[in-house]
């Protein structure tokens, strides 16, 4: 081409300024989608047969073939394309953000609060479970209910109790703790120099703020809404867990958090906080030399406590396809009871929501794992959908300043109850 | 043959008319707009609209939502200025400030009059000293959370204790005494220690020779007298930067405290807890919009009282 032969509409420089132009857009509007969980044309994706895509989300599980899993689910279900989204870190965060519009999850696990409820971001699902109702866990049932409407088919239930190594605890010449103050004394008996009593996390213990609140006799909040969790004797449990902490007896600064059972399993801990899930991995390691055991009641006018977590599928009320979302909820979690069952019980331990599921898991009917069950049977508490995520910081923050700076816990109680109480106004009127 | 045209003015300089200028001038304003063009509408959209779209919601009861309804004027503003975590926040953020603004600068100054001064092997120094800036907040975080300031036995920090009989600290989780703050301040400098350090080396190149030489005439002796009294001041406008760049770097503070020791209210600087209050499983888009303006407002507060205490922009 010589230099003085008119530019065509297509010469090559041209041709790549409208090319690497129009690249660059479809780049920066690629970018602006963001990943929804979704692909990126229409349809496809796992199961096939149908034009409908739901995009599902969880949360990472720390059990290995917990994601296979759930893709393996979602490949099987049939009437409508299911993406699993596994969200490693924060993935309260992420959903709290996926919520806000269409581009979140159709279906999601969570824990309910009524603040979802109000905002409307879950539709209710009393419909698909209507016929199996009575076969759910009643706390189950009420931990997802607002104003008579169930939001939420639970998927799992995760007591949470202290494990302990049985021939340690009798080496020191200790039965295992019934009171705060013998969890107290066996946690200084069973540090060494290479080995803590405790652990319940590198926060110094916030996971126990619950239980040691119930076992005081107290609750978050009373039946009719007004807080529950300042009275004189949930200050002295308030007290204890600062005890605890000042004792130095716990494992503080573990590589992994309380929800995983290294620090237990490596021998950092005689003693861990942590729930059922791990089961496995710690008997595993240490066979029958495994006890578990409920949080302590405060003294003998208290009770022992076993906060019951767990997760709960919802259907975003963003979805576009609401009633697919349903239909695939009411199939995995209602109808699909093997895989309902492989879900509970071939990774980490849970126990089924479903008490005909309950009563034939065979690996939670023996040893440690059937003493977890009956602790979580005789006393377990659930999440009031009423305590919402500002109040649990409130009274994580006070707990902080309890048992870290050994503040005052009245004052600190006040604090927390006066965001809660302007909480619960906002909420309840 | 060319659209263009030459033609000679009166001094002999030659220059060009006609279409072909015109098509050079609007080829050159496609390939701006071309480049500069999806920088732009990035800023716009994920700069711009979302300052505007903030500004919206602090003015609104906007919970669990991004297009509220429900106007509650100042409320927002008011509550956040009583809140006493986001006081507490700015507390938290005004130490941190204390302990990283002078720290980064002098260890910063001093490492480039170092790597400044070797004779061999330059660049392999300012590379050295620079790569950390290239690590992510995240992974430097979690490598100093995980393998050195780790409270168990086999942490690198217990392990050196471990050596003069000193029992193991919880580094993270310890509140009385602060210890902290020590992995707090010592990952951000290790980070960006580098960066700080290429500025001054910068500046340093900027001097010239001859004030020195001029000195070392008039008896300065080398060391701190010339570093005293001709370095530091003509490195006046880098040293501004730098602390203005520093202070502002220290209001923004989120990855290493967020990753190191979470959402904890002793440690928590005015980013984390403005996530946790908007981004966070809280989800009030209203009061953490609110608090972010505030925030924005103290920035540049600051950061103009500091440029006018220091004389930033005028000339030496």
């Amino acid at each position: 081409m010589t230099p003085t032969q008119p530019a065509g509409p297509w010469s090559r420089r041209t041709f790549l300024r409208r090319t690497g132009g129009l690249a660059a857009l479809g780049a920066f509007a690629a970018a602006c989608g963001g990943n929804t969980g979704r692909p990126a044309s229409g349809g496809g994706g796992g199961g096939g047969g149908s034009n409908t895509v739901l995009s599902q989300w969880y949360h990472q599980y720390g059990e290995t073939g917990t994601k296979e899993a759930a893709l393996k689910y979602a490949k099987a279900y049939d009437k409508a394309a299911v993406n699993v989204q596994w969200t490693p870190g924060d993935y309260a965060s992420k959903l709290a953000s996926g919520l806000l519009s269409d581009k979140g999850p159709d279906i999601f696990e969570s824990q309910l609060n009524i603040a979802m409820v109000q905002s409307k971001q879950v539709v209710p699902l009393d419909d698909i479970i209507s016929d199996v109702k009575d076969d759910f866990n009643a706390n189950d049932i009420t931990t997802n209910t607002v104003d008579g409407k169930l939001y939420g088919i639970r998927m799992i239930d995760d007591p949470q109790l202290i494990y302990y190594r049985k021939s340690l605890l009798d080496k020191a010449g200790l039965k295992p703790p019934t009171t705060i103050d013998e969890l107290i004394t066996a946690a200084k008996a069973l540090t060494n120099k290479n080995m803590k009593g405790l652990y319940a996390g590198n926060d110094g213990g916030l996971a126990m703020g619950g239980p040691a609140l119930y076992s005081s006799g107290g609750t978050y909040l009373t039946q009719d809404h007004k807080p529950n969790f300042t009275g004189e004797r949930a200050l002295q449990a308030y007290s204890k867990l600062h005890e605890l902490y000042a004792s130095k007896s716990m494992l503080l600064g573990a590589p992994t958090e309380w929800t995983d059972p290294g620090a237990f399993i490596n021998e950092l801990a005689a003693m861990q906080w942590i729930g059922l899930w791990a089961m496995p991995a710690i008997l595993k390691k240490f066979g029958d030399d495994v006890g578990v055991m409920a949080f302590p009641k405060l003294d003998a006018q208290g009770k022992d406590a076993v906060y019951s977590g767990g997760w709960t599928q919802f259907v975003s009320a963003k979805s576009k396809n609401v009633e697919a979302a349903k239909k695939f909820v009411r199939w995995l979690w209602i109808d699909k009871t093997d895989f309902q069952e492989d879900w509970s019980l071939s990774y980490g331990f849970h126990i089924p929501p479903r008490k005909s599921l309950a009563a034939k898991a065979k690996k939670l009917q023996t040893g440690a794992a059937a003493e977890a069950v009956k602790l979580a049977a005789d006393n377990g508490f659930t999440d009031n959908p009423a305590w919402t995520p500002k109040m649990g910081t409130a009274f994580g923050d006070m707990l902080t300043n309890i048992i870290k700076k050994g503040a005052d816990p009245a004052a600190e109680a006040a604090k927390a109850k006066k965001t809660s109480q302007a909480e619960l106004d906002r909420l309840f009127g | 043959m060319s659209a263009v045209t030459e033609s000679s003015t009166a001094d002999g300089t030659k220059t060009s008319t006609g279409k072909g200028r015109r098509r050079g001038i609007r080829g050159s304003s496609l390939a701006f707009w071309l480049f500069v063009g999806p920088f732009l509408v990035g800023l716009l959209v994920f700069g711009y609209v979302p300052i505007v779209w903030s500004l919206f919601l602090s003015f609104f009861d906007a919970r669990n939502t991004v297009t509220p309804t429900d106007f509650v004027g100042l409320r927002n503003y008011a509550d956040m200025l009583t809140d006493p975590n986001f006081l507490s926040s700015m507390v938290t953020f005004t130490v941190f400030a204390v302990f990283i603004v002078p720290l980064t600068f002098a260890l910063s100054l001093g490492l480039a009059l170092l790597v400044n001064g070797v004779r061999v092997a330059r660049a392999f120094f300012r590379s050295v000293f620079f790569l950390p800036t290239a690590c992510s907040y995240v992974v430097a975080s979690l490598i100093w959370k995980l393998s050195i300031f780790n409270g168990v036995r086999f942490g690198l920090a217990n392990t050196v204790l471990s050596w003069f009989g000193i029992e193991n600290i919880a580094w993270l989780s310890t509140v009385n005494p602060p210890w902290y703050w020590i992995p707090l301040v010592t990952v951000r400098l290790w980070l960006q220690l580098g960066f700080y350090m290429i500025l001054f080396i910068a500046g340093l190149q900027r001097i010239p020779t001859e004030l020195y030489e001029a000195a070392y005439v008039d008896g300065a002796k080398p060391g701190w007298q010339v570093f005293r009294f001709i370095t530091f001041p003509q490195l006046r406008a880098t040293s501004i930067a730098v602390l203005l760049l520093n202070l502002i770097a220290a209001y923004q503070a989120f990855d290493e405290f967020y990753n190191l020791v979470g959402n904890v209210n002793y440690a928590r600087p005015p980013l984390v807890y403005l996530y946790s209050v908007s981004l966070g499983s809280i989800q009030d888009l209203g009061r953490g919009s609110a608090g972010a303006l505030i925030l924005a407002v103290i920035i540049m507060i600051l950061t103009l009282v500091q440029s006018r205490i220091f004389g930033f922009g005028k000339a030496d």
